[in-house]
C-alpha cells in the first residue's frame, strides 16, 4: 500500500468529513437548542442537490446556481420550521420521529413526482474538472480540493460566528441550557427559525457540492442523514466543535474503511468474499465507533450541555 | 360462561368475522384479498410487538425491523440449507426464528438499554443498520437481491401453499399472541412496564430493577417480531435485507401511532389502516406516499392517540 | 447491634467545579427522627440522592445496618428497606392514586416477573394500598387521577408511595414544600405519628416543624455538615446561628 494511496484517501476522507460537518453542524444545533430530532434534515440536503442540478441546467452556470439553491433551500427550511417543526419542540421524541419521518415520505415522493426516479446528472464545473499538484508529482482532483477549501472556510466562519458574536453567544447559551434560553425572552422564536434556516443552507451547500460526486436521486438524504446523526452523537449534542471533530473522524473512518478493509480482507479471505464483505464491514465500523464512544463518553466527545 | 362471552363480545365478533372472511372473499371472487388479509395480520403482529416496547414500555426503538428481518432470514436460510428435512418444517423453523431473534434482541437490548432518550434511538438504529449490512454482504444468501423460498414451510396435515390454509394459520397465531399480550398487559409485569414508562426514577426508588424489566420486554418484543418475520417470509416466499432497513422500522412505528400507542388492538388497527391506505391510495396515484405523509402528520398533531384512542377503555 | 441504622463516611460529590457534598460523615440512629437543615444549595438533596442510591458518590461510603451499601443501586437499597420521598413531586401521573400506591406495594410483594395473572385480581396488594391511604387520610382520593391532584395532595401521595413499601428508613426531602399552613400542620401531625415506627431523615426548611419533630438536627452549609446535635444545642450554636438561623427568634 503506497503512501500515495494513503494521502489520496486521507484527502478524500477529509473532504467527505467536511461535507458531513456541514450537515452535522445544523443538526447538532437544532438538537442542542430546540431538542428536536429532525429526521428530515437529509431531505434538505436532497433539495439542495436537486435545485443545484436543475438551476445549473437552467442557467448554464454552477457558480450561479450554487448561491440560488442555497438561498431557496434556506427559505424552504425556515418555512418548514414555522409551519410544522416549531410545534414539535415541546413534544416527545416519538412524535418528533414520526412527524419528521412523514416529512421524509412527502419530500422523497414529491421529488419523484417532479423529477422522476432516475438520478439527475450534475457535472463538475468545467473549470474545476482538472487536477492540481498538491505535492510535487502528486495530482489530486481540483474539484475535491475546492470542497475541502469551502468546507474548511465554512467551519472557520461558523467558529467565528458562534464564539465571537452576540448571536453566537445566544446560540451557545441555548445549546447548553435550553430552559434558560427560552426564559431569556419572547424573541427566541426568531433565533430558532434563523438557526434552522442556517442549518438548511449548510445542507444545501453540502448537497450542491457533493452532487457531482454522488448520485442525485430520491432518498439520497437518508444514508447521509444517519451518518450525520452518528457524527452528532459522537461529537456531543449541541457542540459545533464536536461536530467538526466527529465529522472528520467519521469521514476518514468511512473512506479508509471502504478503501482498505476490502484490501486487508483479501489477505485472509477469497477475493469475492472480500469484495462482498468489505463495504459492509466499512459501514459497520462507523456504527461500532459510535457504540464505543458512547460507552466511553456517554455524552459524546464535547458535550455542550452541562 | 355467558358473562365471559359478554365481556369479550367485540373481540369474539371480530374473530368470527375473520374466520368467515376467506369464505366470503371466495364467494365474491376476490381470492387476492385472502393473501392481503394475511399480510395485515402478519404486520399487525409485527406492530404489536413494537407496541409492547414503545407503547407500554416507553422505549422508542428505530431498530425493531432487525428482529423482523432476522426471523425472516432464519426461515429463508433454513429452507436453502435443509430443504428436505427440518428446514422445511414450520414446527422446527418458526420457533427457531423466534429463538434467534429473541436472542439477538437480548444481546442488542443488553447494550442499548444502558442508554436513554435519543442515544437509545441512535444505538438501536445503529445495530439494525449493522445487521442490515451484514445481510447485504451475504452473497451466499442473495445479498442485496434477496432470497427466494421454493415453497412455504410445511405444517403436518395442512398445505400452507394454499392461501386460505395459510391465512387460518396466521389468524390462529395472531389470536393466540393477542391473548398472551392481553394477559401480559394486565399482569404485574405489564404494570411494572407502564410504571417505568411513566416515571422510571420513581420505579427504581421503589425497588423495581427497571433495567431487567425493559430488557425482558425488549427481548419478548424481538422474539415476536421474529415470528412475524418468519410468517412474512412464508407469505411472500421471499426475504431481503430491506426487511431490516431502518425505514421498515419507521413504517412499524407509523403503524403503532396510527393504531394507538399502548393499546392492545393498536398494532392491528394500525397495520390494517396502513395497508388499506397503501392499497387504496396506490390505486389512485403513484405518489400515494405524499398522502400517507400528510395523514401521518395530521395524526401526530391532532390524533396522537391513533384509532384505538377513539375508543375509551383501558390499554 | 449497631446504634446507627445509617452511617456515611466522607461522602463527596462534585459536579464540574462545584463540590455539592464535601466529606459528609453522618450517623442516623435507629428509630430517631433526624432533621437536616441548611440554606438552599447546601447540598441536602444531593446528599439524599447519594444515600438512596440514585447518585454515586465520588468518594466516601454509606453503611446501612452495619453493611456497606455504597455500591448498591437504588432498587437494591429499596429492597433492604430504604424509601425516599422527592423534593419535586415524582409520582405516576398516568395512574389513579390507588394504582400509584398499589404499584409501590407491588414492589415489595415478591417478583413482578409474572406475566399471566391480572394484577387487579391480587386483592392483598390493593387492600394494603387501601390501608396506606387510610393511614394518611387519603382514602377519598383513591380513584382520582394522579395528575388531577392539587399540590398539597401531590405531597401526600409522595409520602404515601414512600410508606407503601413498608421501609425501615425514610428519607424525606422537604415533604412540606410549597404547602400552606393548614396542610403543613397536618403533614407534621402525620410524620409525628410515624416517628415511633420508622427511622427518619427529614430535610426541611420549616423550622417549626423541624423543632417539633426532630430528635437530633444536622446543619449543612456549602456541602459540609457544620453541626450535629439535639435541638437546643443547635439553637445555641454560634456557627449555626450566623450561617443559617441568622436573626430568627427561637420558637417559644
Amino acid at each position: 500500500m503506497s503512501w500515495l494511496l494513503f494521502l489520496e484517501q486521507s484527502l478524500n476522507g477529509l473532504q467527505f468529513g467536511l461535507m458531513l460537518f456541514l450537515l452535522a453542524a445544523g443538526l447538532t444545533l437544532v438538537f442542542g437548542i430546540m431538542d428536536l430530532i429532525n429526521l428530515a434534515h437529509g431531505s434538505l440536503y436532497m433539495v439542495g442537490a436537486y435545485l443545484a442540478a436543475t438551476l445549473t441546467r437552467a442557467t448554464g452556470s454552477f457558480l450561479l446556481a450554487l448561491p440560488l439553491s442555497i438561498a431557496a433551500t434556506a427559505i424552504l427550511g425556515m418555512l418548514l420550521e414555522v409551519a410544522v417543526l416549531r410545534h414539535l419542540y415541546r413534544r416527545d421524541h416519538l412524535s418528533q420521529v414520526l412527524a419528521t419521518f412523514a416529512l421524509i415520505l412527502i419530500a422523497n415522493e414529491t421529488t419523484r413526482a417532479i423529477w422522476g426516479v432516475q438520478s439527475l446528472s450534475l457535472n463538475v464545473p468545467q473549470a474545476l474538472s482538472g487536477s492540481v499538484q498538491v505535492l510535487p508529482g502528486v495530482a489530486y482532483p481540483a474539484y475535491r480540493l475546492l470542497i475541502i477549501g469551502v468546507g474548511a472556510a465554512v467551519a472557520a466562519l461558523l467558529y467565528v460566528l458562534v464564539a465571537h458574536t452576540r448571536v453566537g453567544m445566544l446560540v451557545r447559551a441555548g445549546a447548553s441550557n435550553r430552559e434558560m434560553a427560552t426564559a431569556m425572552g419572547t424573541n427566541i422564536g426568531w433565533l430558532f427559525t434563523a438557526v434552522f434556516g442556517a442549518g438548511a443552507a449548510l445542507c444545501a451547500l453540502a448537497g450542491a457540492l457533493l452532487g457531482p460526486l454522488l448520485a442525485v436521486q430520491p432518498g439520497m438524504g437518508e444514508n447521509i442523514l444517519i451518518l450525520a446523526f452518528v457524527v452528532v452523537v459522537i461529537g456531543g449534542i449541541g457542540s459545533i466543535r464536536g461536530a467538526l471533530v466527529g465529522a472528520v473522524l467519521v469521514g476518514l473512518a468511512d473512506t479508509f474503511g471502504r478503501a482498505f478493509i476490502p484490501l486487508a480482507l483479501k489477505h485472509v479471505l477469497s477475493t469475492s468474499l472480500a469484495d462482498a464483505a468489505g463495504p459492509s464491514l466499512a459501514a459497520i465500523s462507523i456504527y461500532l465507533i459510535m457504540v464505543v464512544v458512547l460507552f466511553w463518553k456517554p455524552q459524546g466527545l464535547f458535550p455542550a450541555r452541562g | 360462561m355467558a358473562a365471559l362471552l359478554r365481556r369479550h363480545a367485540w373481540p369474539l365478533a371480530a374473530l368470527a368475522l375473520a374466520v368467515v372472511f376467506p369464505v366470503v372473499a371466495r364467494s365474491f371472487g376476490q381470492d387476492f384479498y385472502v393473501g392481503f388479509a394475511s399480510r395485515i395480520l402478519i404486520m399487525a403482529l409485527f406492530a404489536s410487538s413494537l407496541n409492547l416496547l414503545v407503547g407500554v414500555g416507553g422505549m422508542v426503538s428505530l431498530g425493531h425491523a432487525a428482529f423482523y428481518g432476522a426471523g425472516a432470514y432464519v426461515v429463508g436460510i433454513a429452507s436453502v440449507e435443509w430443504p428436505a428435512g427440518l428446514g422445511a418444517q414450520a414446527l422446527a423453523v418458526w420457533p427457531l426464528a423466534m429463538a434467534a431473534s429473541g436472542a439477538l434482541a437480548l444481546a442488542i437490548g443488553a447494550i442499548s438499554l444502558r442508554t436513554r432518550g435519543v442515544y437509545f434511538i441512535m444505538i438501536t438504529l445503529a445495530f439494525a443498520q449493522m445487521i442490515y449490512y451484514v445481510f447485504v454482504s451475504l452473497k451466499a444468501y442473495g445479498g442485496d437481491d434477496g432470497l427466494s423460498l421454493a415453497k412455504r414451510s410445511a405444517l403436518p396435515g395442512l398445505d400452507l401453499g394454499s392461501d386460505a390454509a395459510f391465512y387460518y394459520t396466521v389468524l390462529a397465531i395472531f389470536a393466540a399472541v393477542l391473548v398472551a399480550l392481553s394477559r401480559l398487559g394486565a399482569s404485574r409485569f405489564g404494570a411494572a412496564l407502564r410504571g417505568i414508562k411513566d416515571n422510571e426514577a420513581r420505579m427504581e426508588s421503589l425497588g423495581f430493577p427497571t433495567y431487567r424489566f425493559k430488557l425482558a420486554a425488549f427481548t419478548i418484543g424481538g422474539a415476536l417480531a421474529g415470528l412475524s418475520g418468519a410468517l412474512m417470509a412464508n407469505q411472500n416466499a421471499f426475504v431481503s435485507p430491506n426487511m431490516m432497513h431502518w425505514e421498515q422500522s419507521g413504517v412499524a412505528l407509523v403503524m403503532v401511532i396510527l393504531g394507538g400507542l399502548g393499546r392492545l388492538w393498536g398494532g392491528f388497527a394500525g397495520a390494517a389502516l396502513y395497508l388499506a391506505l397503501e392499497e387504496l391510495l396506490s390505486g389512485v396515484t403513484g405518489h400515494w406516499q405524499i398522502v400517507l405523509g400528510a395523514i401521518l402528520l395530521l395524526v401526530v398533531f391532532f390524533a396522537p392517540r391513533g384509532i384505538a384512542g377513539l375508543f375509551p377503555g383501558k390499554p | 447491634m449497631n446504634r446507627h441504622l445509617l452511617e456515611t463516611d466522607g461522602l463527596t460529590k462534585r459536579f464540574g467545579g462545584l463540590v455539592a457534598t464535601d466529606g459528609v460523615s453522618l450517623g442516623i440512629r435507629r428509630r430517631e427522627t433526624h432533621a437536616l437543615i441548611g440554606p438552599n444549595g447546601a447540598g441536602k438533596t444531593t446528599l439524599i440522592a447519594q444515600l438512596s442510591g440514585a447518585l454515586a458518590p465520588d468518594r466516601g461510603s454509606v453503611r446501612f445496618d452495619g453493611r456497606d451499601v455504597t455500591r448498591l443501586t437504588a432498587h437494591e437499597r429499596a429492597a433492604l428497606g430504604f424509601a425516599r420521598s422527592f423534593q419535586v413531586t415524582s409520582v405516576f401521573r398516568g395512574l389513579s392514586v390507588l394504582d400509584n400506591v398499589a404499584l409501590a406495594v407491588q414492589a415489595r410483594s415478591g417478583s413482578s416477573f409474572r406475566f399471566w395473572k391480572p394484577v387487579r385480581e391480587e386483592r392483598p396488594i390493593f387492600e394494603a394500598a387501601g390501608s396506606v391511604l387510610r393511614e394518611l387520610g387519603m382514602e377519598d382520593m383513591a380513584e382520582r387521577a394522579a395528575q388531577s391532584l392539587s399540590h398539597g395532595e401531590h405531597r401526600q401521595l409522595e409520602l404515601a408511595l414512600a410508606l407503601a413499601t413498608r421501609p425501615q428508613l425514610l428519607l424525606l426531602d422537604e415533604p412540606m414544600a410549597g404547602m400552606g399552613l393548614e396542610e403543613s400542620a397536618r403533614m407534621v401531625a402525620l410524620i409525628d405519628r410515624l416517628k415511633p415506627e420508622y427511622t427518619i431523615l427529614l430535610v426541611e426548611h420549616d423550622m417549626d416543624a423541624v423543632f417539633r419533630l426532630a430528635d437530633r438536627i444536622s446543619v449543612m452549609v456549602s456541602g459540609r455538615v457544620i453541626a450535629t446535635g439535639a435541638a437546643e444545642e443547635i439553637r445555641a450554636n454560634d456557627e449555626v446561628r450566623s450561617a443559617y438561623l441568622g436573626e430568627e427568634d427561637a420558637p417559644a
